[in-house]
């Protein structure tokens, strides 16, 4: 059995950020990359069916992105994957999670993987689409948000809970393979040891092109998504009252808050 | 070749609120001579046509499906032959566990405009232009949809006001063809308890996120919150690294803090998940180190600053 794990480098802002000249997004001087929450869940979801499991499994973890993603695969493999692949092609800039997932679905056809798995959205762009997307692409049963797996390597069936809104859960079967999008809490993550990163390290990651999986320009970027940036703004949000002052004075303040609260509410 | 289709969303036998909301945001869209017609997919969908039935709705879709509850195979294709049909200008979906399941693979397939968590949508020289959030909602980023006919939307919660006045929109009734599912829903299953504290009749919260950093720090503000009386709430990662019972989590997934007054958020960073169960409340105090970080966007007050060091001074005024 083949599990193909779709992980992304994700940005967190710097405090100081800057948006770029051209307005369509933050500069990324000032990204704070990672490998995204999600995938850390969905990765070890994936290791722990190949754990548990009697015939063997490999876990295959593949990102679309340039070469700084390689920080977020080695970490990943660090973390149990057997192989990693990386896809870039500068064309694939400014794609949407359509466009993202037209490459994702390429690698699964060439992988042919039993399950696809990915985060049921990215903390920077949350699309929350990019997975439900290759799975039309590949045609494949799909489920979203994931927060219980049972899932025998062999099996054609799947049993698994989706996590509604308000805590409620919906147990499903689904046939394989199948693409699921796994939700933060479902398992917990390890952390790599320092010896599996360091083999890691020696790990290769395998890089194609759009055209070693048969694509082109016009299936990524702008020209393959189904929605373009026009511009990129920090907001004139509402804005808290701030309390200023050190520690101590804004503490007070805030008990006075809780005072007045206490008196009105007694 | 236009109109607005706005796709209710009920869940055992009850229309999800979302689904008034999107209506609003679909008559915000109209242009003159269009219509706004809300489809409805149940295996008794005529049991939703009177909360549907609302002044600005011009058309109720009844669409009988095979299923009772959500499923992502049947409500593809049955909304796929609802869009093919119609070739409507705007489809508004909620952006919502079920809609995460299936809206993304119908855009792809049907090759509609497609964006999702969309809290703003307008009509700027006739083209339509959503905006959504960016990087933990930092930025906010307006997208287009060039070249495309149908634009399909996901549309954030708790945003657009539902619409009141009741009125008696047509009724129309979709046939679609049966579609074998590739997968069976089971049951529902409650989560839980696990505790004995109920956080939706709570009026007083102090909320600990994940600025807490380990697990050994739960006790300090479990102490601090019995001191000041109040109850201790918590973001998704602390339930989730099991520091706290998942009962006392605050979000979509969590609990509303349906009663709470007073709501003191510590080391939150105030993802649209957690603002859902919060955001409501009309004295919200956030303390963050991060200046920008958006809980700072809906709190009443702000305290920029060290949680431990804020928690450690409180503490000495109760
Ligand atoms: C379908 C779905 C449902 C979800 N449901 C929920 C839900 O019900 N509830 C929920 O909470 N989340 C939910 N989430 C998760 C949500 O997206 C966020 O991941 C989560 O809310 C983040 O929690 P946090 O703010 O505690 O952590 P973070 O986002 O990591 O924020 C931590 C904050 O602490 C601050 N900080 C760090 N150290 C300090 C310090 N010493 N002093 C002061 N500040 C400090 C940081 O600046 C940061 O802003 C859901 C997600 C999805 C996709
Ligand atoms: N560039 C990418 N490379 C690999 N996987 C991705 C990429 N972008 C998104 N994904 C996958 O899609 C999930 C959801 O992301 P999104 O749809 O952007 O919110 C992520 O958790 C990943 O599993």
């Amino acid at each position: 059995m083949k599990i193909l794990v779709a992980v992304k480098q994700v940005a967190a802002l710097d405090e100081d950020f800057a948006i770029r000249d051209d307005g369509r997004d933050v500069d990324s001087d000032f990204f704070i990359r990672d490998l995204n929450e999600w995938d850390d869940f969905s990765l070890e979801e994936a290791v722990k069916i190949r754990e548990s499991s009697a015939e063997p499994v490999e876990v295959v973890v593949v990102s679309v992105g340039p070469d700084e993603a390689d920080e977020s695969l080695r970490k990943c493999l660090a973390k149990g994957a057997d192989r990693a692949i990386r896809v870039w092609d500068t064309c694939i800039e400014y794609s949407d999670s359509i466009a993202i997932a037209r490459v994702l679905a390429a690698v699964a056809k060439r992988e042919a993987p039993n399950m696809l798995f990915a985060g049921v959205q990215s903390s920077d762009q949350s699309f929350a689409s990019t997975g439900i997307a290759a799975a039309a692409l590949l045609g494949w049963p799909h489920a979203a948000v994931v927060s219980n797996l049972t899932c025998t390597p062999g099996a054609n069936l799947a049993v698994f809970r989706r996590e509604l809104e308000g805590g409620l859960l919906h147990e499903v079967e689904i046939q394989c393979p199948a693409v699921l999008t796994i939700q933060l809490g479902i398992n917990t993550p390890r952390y790599a040891s320092l010896r599996s990163i360091k083999q890691a390290a020696a790990k290769p990651i395998e890089v194609l092109s759009l055209s070693d999986l048969a694509l082109g320009a016009a299936d990524v970027g702008e020209a393959g998504s189904s929605s373009r940036v026009r511009r990129m703004y920090v907001p004139d949000k509402a804005r808290a009252q701030l309390i200023e002052g050190d520690a101590a004075q804004q503490a007070a303040r805030l008990a006075q808050i809780i005072h007045a609260f206490k008196g009105a509410a007694s | 070749m236009s109109g607005i289709l706005v796709i209710g969303e009920q869940r055992r036998g009850e229309l999800r609120p979302v689904s008034l909301e999107l209506l609003s945001a679909g008559i915000s869209l109209r242009r003159a001579g269009e219509e706004v017609a809300v489809a409805i997919l149940s295996d008794s969908p005529d049991r939703f046509v009177k909360p549907l039935s609302l002044s600005g709705v011009d058309e109720i879709v009844t669409v009988k499906v095979g299923a009772a509850e959500f499923d992502p195979d049947i409500f593809e294709s049955a909304v796929g032959a609802l869009i093919t049909k119609r070739n409507p200008d705007v489809v508004l979906v909620a952006h919502s566990v079920d809609s995460f399941g299936y809206a993304a693979a119908l855009a792809t397939r049907l090759g509609l405009g497609f964006a999702t968590d969309v809290f703003s949508v307008e009509r700027v020289d006739g083209e339509l232009v959503a905006t959504r959030g960016g990087y933990g909602q930092k930025v906010y980023v307006e997208v287009d949809f060039p070249g495309r006919n149908t634009v399909m939307l996901a549309i954030r919660g708790n945003v657009f006001k539902p619409p009141e006045q009741a009125a008696s929109p047509r009724i129309t009734i979709f046939d679609t063809p049966p579609v074998q599912s590739r997968a069976t829903g089971r049951e529902f299953i409650e989560m839980s308890a696990g505790d004995d504290v109920d956080m939706t009749a709570a009026e007083f919260i102090l909320t600990i996120g994940r600025g807490i950093g380990e697990e050994a720090k739960v006790a300090q503000f479990r102490e601090l919150a019995d001191a000041v009386g109040a109850t201790l709430g918590c973001s998704r990662p602390i339930a989730d690294a099991g520091w706290l019972p998942k009962s006392r989590q605050v979000g979509q997934s969590g609990k509303t803090a349906s009663t709470c007054q007073l709501y003191i958020a510590m080391g939150v960073s105030g993802a649209i998940q957690h603002l859902a169960g919060m955001k409501h409340v009309s004295t919200i105090v956030a303390v963050n180190s991060d200046a920008e970080a958006s809980i700072f966007s809906v709190a009443k007050y702000g305290i920029v600053g060290d949680i431990f060091e804020i928690a450690e001074e409180l503490r000495k005024h109760f």
